[in-house]
């Protein structure tokens, strides 16, 4: 009786503890320079201490989810996608996932409005409300458009087999022959898009998928083939903002 | 206290509207092409509302514990004032920041390692390498990398030089060692690039950036401010693709010994 309470305590304690270890460097750099450095008190000890406890919390609930929800969709689909044998709906629902996943993404939204800015600074669009709103959505729109061609030609790849940094390389150049072209307010901007564009409940989602395809379609290598999806949602991006401000400039 | 709800509920809100179109499409293809049940479907959907759940205590935590203290931190590290101390009135030079310096080194590090995302890649890559690929050192690997990125990129800021030099020049070390690692490792390392700047990462960075290309003479904060979540993006490619080849070095020197 009491071995397996205990055993259950422990069962509970080791994920908390582990994402207690997780969140120690912030609290330890943050402390560091507030007290050496910058020699101050910490604000508001109670708050910090409340907060901390919920992101512990909140980490554990979520690989907690993550093994139970968000990987074994990811793998489900990719096997019944295999079993079923339909190239076009596979890629269909390739597209959805990354164009659906990105165009909502409030750090997306968040870069896009602040582009705007940056772009009715320097005189490219008219420097008003509706204008800039214009300039934003139609930026969030190349951006999720991007990710869903990137996801798209991901799966697709893995279902052939093609090596990978034949496609990173083609990226790299593209992304550095777009630069030479690109009007100079927008290259930061496309830049920083390619880092912003997955989210956290995308990237667990999109690699289970990976995955799953790769190990369920036979002579592809899981470990060489399934991942590299993320990389094309993170490439893509810069390319197709870099082309978006060339068109609009 | 009431403060505290407020703010819980906006996050689930908008954990809410980010988990909404995937829950969309998954369920939509699922019911309308696949047309079969999801295995497990009880579990599955306790695991979404476990995400959802988790997401939002940690975003609301780091909003409530983290985030105002490291911005601000941002703020008083690239203050004038901290930087020259009893100089002040003279023009500040490239390394008269050292501080930002370990600043931007030691947060690029430490909110790596605290990122899910990041997680979630290295629990499926050790699954799936069977341990081979450890948890730890991938996720060490990486945040070491957005650590070395995000110093380089304050450095930029700092110097005013063109971002797209040092992007290039990371472009083709990646591509050298691309044809220089072992085969395995190459798609994950790709990976590891795209999933070190989400929630933790992109606001303390962003603070830095903008704190930085506002402070320092010459700077425009919408010019200069962007960048360096490119930076963290790239270099984590560079030192898990170094960490492979450090690794394969190893074990032939010590098979050939």
């Amino acid at each position: 009786m009491i071995a397996r309470l205990s055993r259950r305590f422990t069962r509970l304690l080791k994920p908390l503890i582990s994402s207690v270890g997780d969140l120690l460097p912030i609290v330890l750099v943050v402390g560091f320079f507030q007290l050496v450095v910058l020699r101050q008190t910490i604000p508001d000890f109670a708050q910090i201490v409340i907060g901390v406890i919920l992101v512990v919390l909140g980490l554990t609930f979520f690989i907690k989810g993550l093994e139970m929800g968000l990987f074994p969709v990811g793998e489900s689909m990719a096997y019944a996608f295999a079993r079923k044998g339909s190239l076009f709906w596979l890629l269909a629902f390739a597209f959805a996932l990354g164009f659906g996943t990105t165009v909502a993404e409030p750090a997306l939204i968040a870069v896009a409005n602040e582009a705007a800015k940056v772009a009715a600074e320097g005189g490219v669009i008219a420097h008003h409300a509706e204008a800039m709103d214009a300039y934003a959505t139609g930026l969030r729109f190349t951006v999720a458009l991007s990710v869903g061609v990137a996801i798209l030609l991901g799966v697709f790849r893995i279902i052939k087999g093609w090596p990978i940094h034949y496609f990173i390389i083609g990226g790299y150049l593209g992304v550095v022959v777009m630069t030479m072209f690109a009007p100079e307010e927008i290259i930061g901007i496309a830049y920083d898009s390619g880092g912003v564009t997955t989210s956290t409940i995308t990237v667990p989602l999109v690699t289970a998928l990976g995955v799953g395809l790769a190990s369920s379609i036979r002579g592809r290598n899981p470990m060489i083939d399934g991942f590299g999806l993320i990389a094309f949602a993170s490439l893509t991006p810069m390319i197709f903002v870099m082309a978006y401000g060339m068109i609009i400039g | 206290m009431n403060d505290l709800l407020q703010l819980l509920l906006n996050s689930t809100l908008s954990t809410v509207s980010d988990v909404l179109p995937i829950a969309i499409i998954i369920f939509g293809f699922q019911f309308l092409v696949i047309r079969k049940p999801i295995p497990h479907l009880k579990n599955v959907l306790f695991g979404f509302f476990y995400v959802l759940l988790g997401l939002s205590l940690f975003l609301v935590g780091l909003e409530e514990a983290l985030f105002p203290i490291g911005r601000l931190m941002a703020q008083q590290l690239t203050d004038p004032a901290f930087i020259l101390g009893s100089e002040l009135g003279r023009l500040a030079v490239w390394s008269d920041y050292g501080w930002i310096y370990l600043f931007a080194f030691t947060i690029g590090y430490a909110t790596t390692i605290a990122e899910p995302s990041l997680l979630a890649v290295a629990i499926k890559a050790s699954e799936v390498s069977g341990g081979s690929i450890g948890i730890r050192g991938l996720r060490n690997a990486v945040a070491l990398g957005v650590a070395i990125g995000i110093t380089l990129g304050t450095f930029r800021i700092i110097s005013g030089t063109p971002l797209h030099y040092y992007i290039i020049v990371g472009y083709i070390i990646v591509i050298i060692q691309t044809f220089k690692s072992p085969k395995m490792i190459i798609a994950l390392a790709y990976d590891s690039g795209g999933v070190t700047t989400s929630t933790v990462t992109v606001p303390l960075v962003t603070a830095l950036g903008l704190g930085l290309a506002s402070t320092v003479p010459g700077r425009s904060p919408m010019l200069d401010g962007f960048g360096l979540i490119a930076f963290a993006s790239l270099f984590p490619i560079i030192a898990v693709l170094g960490y492979a080849q450090l690794s394969q070095w190893r074990a032939s020197r010590s098979s050939s010994s």
